[in-house]
């Protein structure tokens, strides 16, 4: 390592692989990840979230975690996306698929997907 | 792709209490159930609850468990890294926060950690330290690309002046000074010295810095090489640190790996490589002089100062040495600057200190605190008070060198100067609270017994004064001693306080004299009505049996280990004086407080 | 450069580099010390010299402190003089008190300050008292760690100074004592017995194997012949056992005591000193022309001659074969006197003394007895003599100046010198140089390899030869040098090596002197100069002008260097490990 840029680039790739340490990101993608859930097919889906959330250099600011049986196991896989200030919004029926979609409209756009939600799966 | 990381501490505490066979199990099990891609185990230094180890902590919801042990493993990756669910029962349950039914508050909210404020400890139980990408992550090595890019020496020395740093080790000398008379003694020759020679009973402050984020030290000493002028440098560790030896081994390997040490570091002039030495175990080799005696290969001895370090030091050449704590301060110092230092502590002790808490006190472990935190809030709300529902009586602050601040100063801010204006010091960090079982006399003594035995044997006021005192002390908690005794101990510890060669010889004295100063009631108690208020030292203390509570039910004489206890069953029982060791069994035995201690 | 400072209120200019112990002997107040030899022993651990110092945190040691501008200093404050004596206390607490029977008693630098300090109650402190057992292992030094106070002098003498290094600082804290390492005993190590140690201890803890008694006795047996030979650096020195000035020269005072001690016969060694010149610059200049092992070095001094048989035994062929001048003449005394006499040499009580502990050794060698029996039968310390001559009742100030016997009472002045370092070197270029040239020196002072320095070297031209010559003294100069010849940096073709700096004047048998003399006062250059001006009133100045020792060769050895020379007055070496 001879230059001050080298060591830069170096902490830059580094900082993504440790922020998951640094506590709870601004919005928190929530997978229920109980018996019903996983039986569901909801560890793809998780780890749909966290490959794309890698990809997109988002790991600082977005959290992704699972959480047990929500009670809604029908709707399973289910994921909940959390946002300071904002109510949460909740995915039902979720797959890897509908998983991109969520994190290019909703977690970059700002503008939940409104189809997948519960209320809309409901109807 | 890993969306969770466990850290489990690799701090000596927790690596005694399992964490290593923990980390072993955990592996073993995430791969059995097919999450060893997703979940990452890191090892990492010390959190600082050591008392509650091992310690792991579940990212990115930041679960922290404690005392976990191997059987815990497949429910925590059962329940908690593949479905979420959190294992209530090991999680650490702090009373002090209210939290809502059910929830669980992170590591960062409970008391222990919300008062402190992590400078020196900041990536300890945070990056993997055998890791250099981890800490080149935290911004690592950065001061060090700064100061060579983009300040002057005397530039470095003038931060560090402002920035009010003072030497962590116990002396409290400004740092930047130091720095600076090193800087203006010419020589072609001249060397950067971390003092790791922890040695104070109970302190593990150095242990865990080194233990938990190595680099920052390495980094800091090359900063200093730079400053003053020196291409090298030496990391005077105890051999009774081989984690620690471990981690530093690791980390300069690495370091040289990247061109962070050697030749030309950051394609500038400037060289510096640092080598590890080892110390044998002698406390006063952690005094500065002798320290360096013993690196240049010989018995490890103080030397007179002047002429001090700075101008002739190792192998005759201007050395600094700064212990861990300080250096590991450093780095940050250089890249938020020294008014952001400044802006933390007292008006003459700057930024934070961290403490190893030990002694009557629910949370043992290290904290770092800013400097002006008073004595209460360190025992009251971090360390989670006093157990068993007891008085707090005094803190010992300052290991074997310093002295006790009785309840009467609990108050006191915390930094150097109020340290020493009530009779104690800074000291290494030690901190040992102590309650009302506790017999001053018998701490002096304890601490003495410790300088007595670490004395190197130079001079002839510790070599055969704190000998005297240790028996004066003796004689006083066996119930022999006499008013004058008191007198002649107290004569006796100021002589060697203005006498000694070296600073641990001029500091031995400080346990007698502090409680001589703030409880010297009991040492009268001791002396005069052969009696020690605290119920500690043996020879003043009997056991009797109060007739008319005992039932006779026989639990005390089948406990007493030598017989001294006699008596007819449902009849009242007698101890026999004569026999009896003191031991105290036969009061826990009791149910009916039949037994009192005298 | 100097700097101002106050010594209690009165203001003094003193050089910059000073100590504070410095500035105020300058100011005429003496300061106790007990550790501290000047350029030594800096470690300023006794304590003993504490002053107080404005604005300083604690007492501070003067030995080792430095004096500041406008520095104000005090040194007989309450305070300090408290200090002082708790200290003392403190030391008496783990000391052995009985002073009556101690060897050093009334010459002891700790009862010195104890008294000077009133240290009225020396149980002021009680407690755990150390028991060391006593190391009588050598045959010339006693080691009694009860008496010793850790001044670490000693230490100091056997690492820095003779770069010996067998004793050392062992255990630590109230347990730590001087010893070897490994607490084995002085005589399984390597100490070469200069007895250095002995000379700076301020206690009783070091003193020469005493030997008093039984040469008294054997001078008392009627059935024996008791005779004795002093060396040349005795008669400058003796007087300080008596109060006298160092530097005073008492030959005829000796003379005439140790014939009142009953000797019948009072020899001057300073004439074997010109035999061993004879038989040296022999065996010097038998080497150069022959190609013998060069540089040839001298052998006169026992602590040399050990030192080089357990450090540098590739050096061993380098010896002289020659004895030392005190076996030269036990030898001739056993074999050419005794035959005069028409005694037995088994009759004769051959008494050397000398300013060495290490003689006490090279008595017994083997190799040394040329009549079948030790050449010398007792070597004693210049400071046993001093004691036998108390204990004998002789007013020793009051003697008449008497002369030594015939036949050994002449020495020439190249003998004398033989008590200063560079002085076996001088005589030997005297000799040599005349019997190499055939005629007389103009100049017979070779001032190059005087002094005090501990190394010295020089060339001398002698006819078309040039002589490359080196003088060392104290052990770790005689390291030094042959470090250098094992180098090959430098040849010389003879070099004078003597264990003690300074040579014999400074031995280790040698009356003590307290550290205030030692710091304060050159002692050998002192002592030296008693030599010195004595080879310049001399009239008989070269080694082979002694007509007694012509005279020996004459009637009994023939000539330097023959057969019966080598059986009488030349021996061997062994290699020793280290």
């Amino acid at each position: 390592m001879k230059t001050l840029a080298e060591l830069a680039a170096l902490r830059d790739k580094m900082k993504d692989k440790v922020a998951l340490r640094e506590g709870t990101g601004e919005k928190r993608i929530v997978v229920g990840m109980a018996t019903c859930g996983i039986a569901a097919g909801a560890r793809p889906v998780l780890n749909a979230f966290v490959v794309a959330i890698n990809e997109a250099g988002l790991t600082g600011n977005v959290t992704v975690t699972q959480t047990g049986c929500i009670g809604i196991c029908q709707y399973e896989p289910v994921v909940e996306v959390y946002e300071s200030g904002k109510e949460k919004v909740t995915y039902v029926k979720m797959t890897s698929e509908k998983a991109q979609k969520v994190i290019e409209e909703h977690i970059k756009g700002g503008r939940p997907v409104k189809e997948y939600t519960i209320g809309e799966i409901k109807h | 792709m890993i969306r969770s990381h466990v850290l489990i501490c690799g701090g000596t505490g927790c690596t005694s209490s399992g964490s290593v066979a923990l980390k072993e199990a955990l592996a073993s099990e995430l791969k059995a159930k097919g999450l060893d891609e997703e979940v990452k185990i890191v090892m990492t230094g010390c959190f600082g609850l050591c008392a509650l180890g091992p310690i792991m902590i579940v990212y990115p919801d930041g679960t922290f468990y404690s005392r976990v042990t191997i059987n815990d493993i497949p429910e925590i990756v059962d329940e908690h890294l593949l479905k979420g669910r959190i294992v209530d029962r090991l999680v650490y349950n702090d009373t002090t926060v209210e939290v809502e039914e059910g929830a669980h508050i992170s590591l960062n909210d409970t008391t222990f950690y919300k008062k402190q404020k992590r400078v020196a400890l900041r990536n300890c139980g945070v990056i993997n330290p055998e890791v250099v990408d981890e800490y080149i992550a935290m911004d690592g090595y950065q001061a060090l690309g700064k100061v060579l890019t983009e300040m002057s020496p005397a530039q470095v020395i003038q931060l560090m002046k402002d920035s009010g740093l003072r030497g962590r080790g116990g002396g409290g000398f400004p740092t930047g000074m130091k720095w600076d008379f090193a800087a203006k003694s010419v020589s072609d020759k001249k060397y950067v010295v971390c003092n790791a020679d922890e040695g104070d009973p109970g302190a593990f402050m150095d242990r865990s810095v080194l233990e938990g984020d190595p680099h920052a030290v390495i980094e800091a000493m090359a900063i200093a090489g730079y400053a003053i002028g020196a291409d090298e440098g030496y990391i005077y560790v105890r051999a009774e640190y081989p984690i620690a030896i471990k981690r530093l081994t690791i980390a300069i390997a690495q370091a040289r790996e990247y061109g962070l040490l050697g030749k030309d570091i950051f394609s500038t002039s400037f060289n510096f490589d640092i080598q590890l030495r080892f110390g044998a175990g002698a406390f006063v080799c952690g005094e500065e002089t002798a320290l360096l005696t013993s690196i240049e290969g010989n018995r490890g001895e103080p030397r007179p100062r002047p002429p001090f370090p700075a101008v002739k030091g190792l192998f005759g050449q201007p050395t600094i040495i700064n212990n861990v704590e300080t250096f590991a301060n450093i780095p940050q110092i250089i890249l938020k600057g020294a008014e952001w230092f400044a802006s933390m502590g007292t008006e003459k002790s700057k930024g934070t200190k961290v403490f190893a808490l030990g002694g009557k006190i629910t949370h043992t472990g290290l904290v770092e605190i800013p400097m002006g935190t008073t004595l209460r809030e360190i025992v009251e709300e971090i360390g989670g008070g006093v157990p068993n529902g007891k008085k707090f009586k005094a803190a010992q602050t300052g290991g074997p060198s310093g002295g006790c601040i009785p309840a009467s100063h609990i108050d006191t801010p915390i930094d150097y100067d109020n340290l020493i204006a009530i009779g104690s010091m800074m000291g290494s960090g030690g901190l040992i609270v102590m309650d009302e079982d506790n017999c001053m006399v018998d701490i002096a003594k304890f601490f003495l017994e410790f300088t007595v035995d670490e004395s190197c044997g130079k001079c002839t006021p510790c070599r055969i004064g704190t000998r005297r005192m240790l028996e004066l002390l003796t004689k006083i908690t066996n119930g022999n001693g006499t008013l004058e005794d008191i007198d002649h101990l107290e004569e006796l510890a100021k002589h060697i306080k203005a006498t000694a060669l070296c600073g641990l010889g001029q500091t031995a004295p400080n346990p007698v004299l502090s409680t001589l100063r703030y409880f010297r009631d009991e040492y009268i108690a001791h002396v005069v009505e052969k009696r020690c208020p605290a119920g500690v030292c043996k020879n003043l203390v009997s056991y009797e049996i109060v007739a008319d509570k005992c039932k006779g039910c026989t639990a005390c004489r089948r406990a007493c280990p030598v017989g001294a206890i006699s008596g007819e069953v449902k009849q009242s029982h007698i101890i026999d004086k004569n026999k009896c060791i003191k031991c105290g069994v036969c009061v826990t035995k009791c149910k009916f407080d039949a037994i009192i201690r005298k | 450069m100097n700097v101002n400072v106050k010594i209690n209120g009165v203001s003094y200019s003193v050089p910059r580099n000073a100590t504070i112990l410095e500035a105020c002997k300058a100011a005429s107040i003496h300061i106790p010390t007990l550790c501290y030899l000047k350029g030594l022993s800096e470690i300023g651990a006794c304590r003993m010299c504490l002053v107080e110092v404005k604005g300083a945190r604690s007492m501070v040691a003067s030995c080792v402190a430095p004096v500041n501008e406008g520095m104000e200093i005090f040194t007989n404050t309450p305070a300090i003089r408290r200090a002082r004596k708790m200290n003392l206390e403190l030391i008496l607490s783990d000391h052995d008190k009985n002073c009556l029977n101690c060897a050093r008693n009334q010459s002891c630098e700790l009862q010195r300050y104890c008294r000077e300090y009133g240290v009225e109650d020396q149980n002021y402190f009680t407690g755990k008292v150390n028991e060391f057992r006593k190391d009588n292992s050598t045959l010339a030094i006693v080691r009694d760690n009860n008496k010793c106070i850790l001044c670490r002098r000693c230490v100091a003498a056997c690492q820095v100074q003779q770069k010996v290094g067998v004793i050392g600082v062992n255990d630590r804290g109230f347990d730590t004592h001087i010893g070897c390492a490994f607490e084995k005993n002085l005589g399984d190590s390597p100490c070469i017995l200069c007895g250095q140690c002995v000379v700076v201890c301020p206690t009783g803890a070091l003193v020469e194997k005493g030997q008093t008694d039984d040469v008294l006795n054997a001078v008392a047996d009627k059935t024996k012949h008791a005779l004795v030979c002093t060396a040349p650096s005795v008669r400058a020195t003796l007087g300080e056992c008596f109060g006298m000035a160092p530097g005073t020269d008492v030959e005829g005072k000796m003379v005439a005591a140790l014939r009142r001690l009953g000797f019948e016969g009072v020899f001057n060694m300073n004439l074997t000193a010109d035999l061993t010149i004879m038989e040296e610059a022999t065996e010097l200049i038998e080497r150069i022309q022959n190609g013998g092992k060069l540089p040839l070095i001298t052998s006169c001094s026992p602590g040399w001659i050990k030192y080089c048989e357990h450090y540098y035994p590739e050096f061993i062929e380098n010896l002289s074969s020659c004895k030392s001048p005190q076996q030269m003449f036990g030898a001739l005394a056993k074999t050419y006197y005794a035959h005069k006499m028409g005694w037995d040499p088994e009759d004769i009580v051959f008494v050397s003394v000398i300013p060495c502990t290490a003689k006490k050794f090279e008595v017994k060698r083997e190799g040394q007895s040329a009549a079948g029996v030790y050449d010398v039968d007792y070597a004693i310390t210049t400071r046993e003599l001093g004691k036998m001559i108390k204990r004998s009742g002789i007013a020793f100030d009051e003697l008449p100046d008497e002369e030594f016997d015939n036949p050994f009472s002449i020495g020439s002045g190249a003998g004398a010198i033989f008590g200063a370092t560079g002085g076996v070197m001088e005589a030997a270029l005297r000799t040599a140089a005349e019997v190499i040239l055939q005629k007389p020196l103009e100049v017979l002072d070779f001032t190059e390899v005087r002094g005090i320095a501990g190394i010295k070297k020089a060339t001398y031209k002698i006819g078309d030869f040039e002589l490359n010559v080196a003088v060392a003294s104290g052990t770790a100069n005689a390291a030094e040098l042959l470090d250098l010849v094992k180098s090959g940096k430098e040849t010389f073709h003879f070099i004078e090596i003597m264990a003690c700096p300074g040579g014999c004047v400074n031995g280790g048998g040698q009356p003590t002197q307290p550290s205030y003399v030692l710091n304060n006062i050159n002692l050998r250059e002192v002592r030296a100069k008693v030599l010195y001006n004595a080879d310049k009133d001399l009239p008989l100045r070269k080694s082979h002008e002694n007509a007694q020792v012509k005279a020996i060769y004459d009637e009994f050895l023939g000539k330097p260097g023959s057969h019966k020379a080598h059986e009488i007055l030349h021996t061997f070496y062994v290699k020793r490990g280290k």
